[in-house]
């Protein structure tokens, strides 16, 4: 396979790769936009997620697709439970202080992993994609169902989105993130939005994830990498900025993509995360994003 | 700007073309400004004319974006703020800033122990918090303290610093009017030996207090004089005094 | 009694009560209060920086691991003797904590955790990435007879027992001074109002540098000593969930104070190996992280305990413990 072909391989895995970032970073911007806390066991949503979808279509069995499907409804759903029962029992009695809310998380990821592990076991296991399809490219062949991943987190943000721009939600989740006493002046009940956004960004989080799993298996120590590279997101485009979000999300997976085919995975983790690091340091605001304060 | 230089007769405190914008708005506007050493002056204006900025600018909680300060003769524009606490100037907040956690003690010591330790600290503690009539509270918890005296624990953290100019934010905003005549007297006192300058929205304590009082508006200063002179000047009637009766009713 | 002197007793009673318990402790926990009194330091370093200054850093594994690879390696592949490889591993924290400090003390609460955690990673990685000499998460094992100075050998128990608590107590002492001293009002005046500090004429940037770099000295000395008394180092040191143990054990035994590092390392020590005993007992087939207990403590300990023990000690009998 010449140069180009290459290139063109790696930035569709770069695509897919981002497509699913860019839901998971949306989830942990979302919270920390509108709450103002960091959720350092986001990734566990995401590593619950695809647990969970591994669980979900092995125990519908028939055709794949009928498994992927339900594993896709009910994944989300179930790990929006663990995330309201995590906001009610612990967040908001922490009153959402951001440093008591980051140690809380710390063990909470630790708590997930340890669940993880003895209900679901130290396996990495695949669940299958619900169609087998290749498109034959001139180089190469490609599969649909990655492509179709792009097709549906695209369809996924721009859902949220139009949710947080052109509706009533929306509207009073930004009311609630400019500032929490005055939309609770406004009768705006914040408790709710807060357990709502914290449900949705876990939701958004395992919906990533059931979509990885037919392309990378399951397992119960998944969750770190989106969490750096959330973090990563986050950073670059601007803590609680979504058009931020999703254009660096863009940007960190389709290098991610791109340079773990070129380069080792370790030095190119190691680049990237001194940069960000830099980033943070230096412009806090984010490549894209406006100062905030 | 030969004219700034440290004489004996030089201002305490010079500012030259002073300015600072935030985005596209400009809080303090190209502020030429001289305050002789021993005055006490009061900086008046209506709401967002700049003068929290203008002595953020002067403590350096904040970077100007143009113009210099000099102080005591020391060109202190790209001095850290802690640096300028040093030289002798002590800035103390519009919002009532102290250390709730510690005792009232303890605050007033963090102020002193700068330039005193062991014995003269306690020494240094007990004069200021003797100065504020807060003594008899020292080893209460400064969070507990009632507002008023949260006040003039900031005032005492203040001239435990042994400032050589002590900047007063609205430090009367919340007292009430017995505490406020207690204010001015104590702002007397310390006047015999520090320099003072004073945010105040209170017309009663400016006029009471004031040597001079510099009027800004929209980041500029439209006015400057000794109080009666200030009282009758039509513009800043127009700006600030527009409804005197209104001002001079909060005292 | 004076105050004063109430506080040099209690701690130096912690000293010579672990000094006595050597010579009653059976031999297997004998072998836990070594590597407790080791790890305390550890805790003794960044609670110096998370409980007195108020910064809540993630990335402490990485002055752990510093100290630990700066005298290790040393011994493992140039033959250096114990002595400078221990002063060495000293120094590659403090320089470490120093550089990262000029970087991450731009920023602030959240941000700085999150920096902090980044560079902590990036360490961690580095590790994995010069595999040649550290051989990554396997690790290295430093064989006995380097691992002699003088007449002292490190592999044995009395002897490490006895290095364990030298320095321990030199690091308990030394943040019994500092904090007690104008330097350790000045990282709590900090911790409750920065601003404030700032104004009242300290220059908080550099005093925050010097408390993380005295903090990255001392971890780093807890991982030197880790690496020359237990003769191992591996890049499990330097990954996330070390940096979150001290955080841990600060918080179990109590932030801001004193004794609260060693407590809570101490605690956290036999609540783990308890509890794991149990859970193996009770539940033969389940995979048991250590991990998973870490996670219910802190949980458990910030909703319903967030004050640790030596800090509810404080706030109910002792308002004098430092």
């Amino acid at each position: 396979m010449g140069f180009g072909p290459y290139l063109l391989l790696a930035t569709l895995e770069g695509l897919v790769m981002a497509a699913v970032l860019a839901l998971t970073a949306l989830g942990l911007s979302l919270v920390f936009g509108v709450m103002r806390v960091v959720n350092v066991a986001h990734g566990e949503f995401f590593m619950l997620g695809a647990v969970l979808a591994w669980a979900v279509s092995n125990a519908v069995g028939g055709h794949p697709a009928i498994g992927f499907l339900a594993a896709l409804v009910v994944a989300p759903l179930a790990v929006g439970a663990v995330a309201l029962a995590s906001e009610r029992l612990v967040l908001r009695r922490l009153n959402y202080n951001p440093e008591a809310t980051i140690v809380a998380t710390i063990g909470l990821l630790y708590i997930l992993q340890q669940v993880a592990l003895t209900f679901y076991g130290a396996d990495a296991r695949p669940v299958v994609a619900p169609f087998n399809v290749r498109l034959q490219l001139p180089w190469f062949g490609y599969s649909a169902y990655k492509l179709s991943v792009i097709g549906f987190s695209l369809l996924l943000l721009g859902l949220t989105w139009f949710v947080l721009t052109r509706t009533k939600i929306g509207l009073i989740m930004r009311a609630t993130q400019y500032d929490r006493e005055t939309a609770t002046a406004f009768g705006i009940a914040v408790d709710k939005v807060y357990a709502g956004v914290f449900v949705a960004g876990a939701m958004l989080a395992a919906i990533g994830a059931v979509l990885v799993v037919p392309i990378r298996q399951a397992h119960y120590l998944m969750g770190h990498d989106p969490l750096l590279l959330s973090f990563i997101v986050v950073i670059i485009g601007g803590l609680g900025s979504l058009r931020g979000t999703m254009v660096a999300a863009l940007l960190v997976g389709l290098s991610d993509g791109i340079l773990s085919v070129f380069f080792s995975p370790t030095l190119a983790k190691i680049v990237a995360t001194t940069a960000v690091a830099l980033v943070l340091v230096f412009r806090p605001q984010g490549l894209f994003g406006t100062a905030q304060r | 700007m030969a004219a700034l230089a440290g004489t004996s007769n030089a201002p305490l405190l010079s500012t030259r073309g002073l300015s600072r914008s935030f985005g596209g708005l400009k809080a303090v506007d190209g502020v030429d400004f001289d305050l002789p050493a021993g005055e006490i002056r009061a900086v008046i204006g209506p709401n967002g004319a700049g003068k929290t900025t203008f002595v953020s600018l002067v403590s350096g909680r904040i970077a100007p974006t143009a113009g210099r300060i000099v102080f005591d003769g020391t060109d202190v524009t790209r001095l850290p703020a802690h640096r300028r606490v040093g030289l002798g100037i002590a800035y103390t907040f519009q919002i009532t800033s102290i250390y709730a956690a510690l005792s009232v003690a303890d605050n007033v010591a963090l102020a002193a122990q700068r330039s005193a330790g062991g014995a003269a600290l306690k020494r240094a503690v007990d004069e200021a918090l003797t100065r504020v009539g807060l003594r008899d509270r020292a080893s209460e918890l400064a969070g507990n303290l009632a507002y008023g005296h949260q006040r003039l624990l900031e005032v005492a953290m203040g001239l435990a610093l042994k400032p050589r100019l002590l900047i007063l934010d609205e430090p009367t905003q919340g007292l009430s009017d017995a505490e406020i005549d207690g204010f001015v007297q104590l702002v007397r006192e310390i006047a015999k030996g520090a320099t003072v300058m004073l945010i105040e929205h209170n017309m009663a304590v400016v006029m009471a207090l004031a040597d001079r009082i510099t009027v800004m508006d929209q980041g500029r200063v439209i006015a400057e004089g000794a109080p009666d002179a200030i009282r009758a000047d039509p513009a800043v009637q127009a700006a600030y005094l527009g409804a005197p009766q209104e001002a001079a009713s909060h005292g | 009694m004076s105050e004063r002197a109430r506080i040099a007793a209690l701690h130096l009673a912690v000293i010579a009560l672990l000094f006595a318990a050597q010579f009653v402790l059976p031999a297997y926990h004998h072998g836990i209060v070594s590597r407790v009194m080791v790890l305390a330091v550890f805790a003794i370093g960044y609670n110096l920086v998370f409980g007195y200054a108020g910064m809540l850093s993630l990335g402490h594994a990485m002055f752990f691991a510093a100290g630990m690879y700066g005298a290790g390696l040393p011994v493992y592949h140039g033959g250096w003797g114990i002595g400078p490889a221990f002063l060495f591993g000293i120094a590659c924290g403090a320089v470490l904590a120093a550089g990262i400090g000029l970087l991450a003390l731009r920023t602030s609460g959240v941000a700085f955790m999150i920096v902090t955690m980044m560079f902590g990673q990036v360490a961690y990685l580095l590790a994995l990435w010069f595999g040649d000499w550290t051989r990554g998460e396997e690790g290295l094992t430093i064989a006995q007879d380097l691992r002699v100075v003088g007449p002292l050998d490190l592999t044995d128990p009395t002897t490490r027992y006895f290095v364990a608590l030298a320095l321990f107590s030199a690091a308990l002492l030394a943040s019994l001074a500092l904090v007690r001293s104008r330097f350790g009002r000045t990282l709590v005046a900090i911790r409750e109002n920065e601003e404030r500090t700032r104004m009242l004429g300290y220059d908080t940037f550099r005093t925050k540098l010097a408390a993380l770099t005295v903090s990255g000295a001392l971890c780093a000395a807890a991982g030197a000593a880790y690496a020359l008394l237990f003769g191992y180092m591996g890049a499990g040191f330097a990954n996330v969930p070390y940096s979150i143990l001290p955080l841990l054990w600060v918080l179990v035994g109590g932030a801001a104070t004193v004794i609260g590092p060693f407590v809570g390392t101490l605690a956290m020590f036999y609540l783990t190996d308890l509890s794991n005993d149990l859970l193996n007992r009770n539940f033969p087939d389940w995979d048991i992280s250590a991990l998973g207990i870490v996670g219910l403590a802190l949980v458990l300990l910030i909703l319903f305990f967030p004050k640790g023990v030596m800090g509810t000690v404080r706030a109910r009998w002792l308002p004098w413990l430092p």
